[in-house]
């Protein structure tokens, strides 16, 4: 009885392994293919889930590293305002500026727009990447967060180094002046509202700007 | 210490812990800082000034790096773009 049984668990056996072996291979040379693709750079295909979950890790990290009026800026309205002057700028355009406060909005992905806050004159368009040569899947694009952020302690800790390297442009040759127009008009209505809210709510703390916006 | 790198498709990644006040780790953090380095990263440290805002430090060499922060986040280095 007893070996009757083993005989038959083992032609079960073959059995399964006979049908499950097509199966199997296609497996295998699915993983080969993968594995041979990879290694000759091909980029792997594009995941939206991967890039979503990328993003949200990135705006984590935003988050964790900024201010918390920067975060919701960012969070409200698509990006931030960096102060300029904090590490110094390259002499000719600090000379030109005359000690004039000046600003930048750095947007995801596209040139960091430097302004005078007093009258909303837009100066120049500093045009920056920071391409990860890796390219882990297929693309040396952070994700937007990240490049945000980027940006930002870039701008905070070495100010002169990141207008150095970037590519000096007139504004309007890749981001809207209307559309900075309209932001500056948004970001000073968001912190007039701001403000509101702190003073309805009887908060004490000072006003996020370090100078009035020409939006306000 | 944490060291944190941003890469596409993953958002931040760790690639290395250690603490500094233990010779081994730091050993091996020195290593990892200079071959980020080397292979062209920025290195930034998010700080709180004196007045409680939050700002960042650039940093060009482990010892640049405050002992007492937990983080050092690298990121590529900036290109001209779109010229």
């Amino acid at each position: 009885m007893t070996v009757a049984l083993c005989v038959t668990a083992i032609v079960a056996i073959a059995l399964l392994f006979e049908i499950s072996q097509p199966y199997l291979d296609r497996r295998l040379d699915r993983r080969r293919a993968r594995r041979e693709a990879r290694r000759h750079g091909a980029p792997a295909a594009y995941d939206p889930g991967r890039e979503r979950r990328a993003e949200q890790r990135a705006r984590e990290l935003l988050k964790s590293c900024v201010n918390e009026e920067d975060w919701a800026m960012y969070r409200d309205l698509g990006f931030l305002r960096v102060w300029g002057g904090q590490t110094g700028l390259p002499a000719d355009a600090a000379r030109d500026l005359r000690g004039v406060p000046y600003a930048y909005l750095v947007y995801p992905h596209k040139p960091i727009v430097a302004y005078l806050p007093q009258t909303g004159q837009l100066l120049n368009e500093y045009c920056v990447e920071f391409p990860d040569e890796t390219r882990p899947y297929g693309s040396a694009r952070l994700p937007d967060s990240d490049d945000v952020l980027a940006k930002w302690m870039a701008l905070k800790g070495d100010e002169r180094r990141l207008i150095s390297e970037a590519n000096l442009h007139l504004p309007g040759r890749q981001v809207d002046p209307k559309q900075v127009q309209r932001d500056l008009w948004r970001l000073g209505r968001w912190e007039r509202e701001r403000l509101e809210q702190a003073a309805r709510a009887g908060d004490p703390a000072p006003p996020p700007a370090r100078h009035d916006n020409p939006g306000a | 210490m944490k060291f944190l790198r941003m890469r596409p498709g993953y958002g931040e990644q760790l690639i290395a812990e250690g603490d500094v006040e233990v010779a081994e780790d730091e050993e091996r953090l020195v290593e990892e800082f200079r071959r980020q380095l080397d292979h062209g990263m920025w290195a930034a440290v998010p700080i709180t000034s004196a007045a409680g805002r939050r700002e960042a430090e650039m940093v060009r060499s482990f010892e640049d790096i405050p002992r007492t922060t937990d983080r050092v986040i690298f990121f590529p280095r900036a290109a001209g773009g779109a010229a």
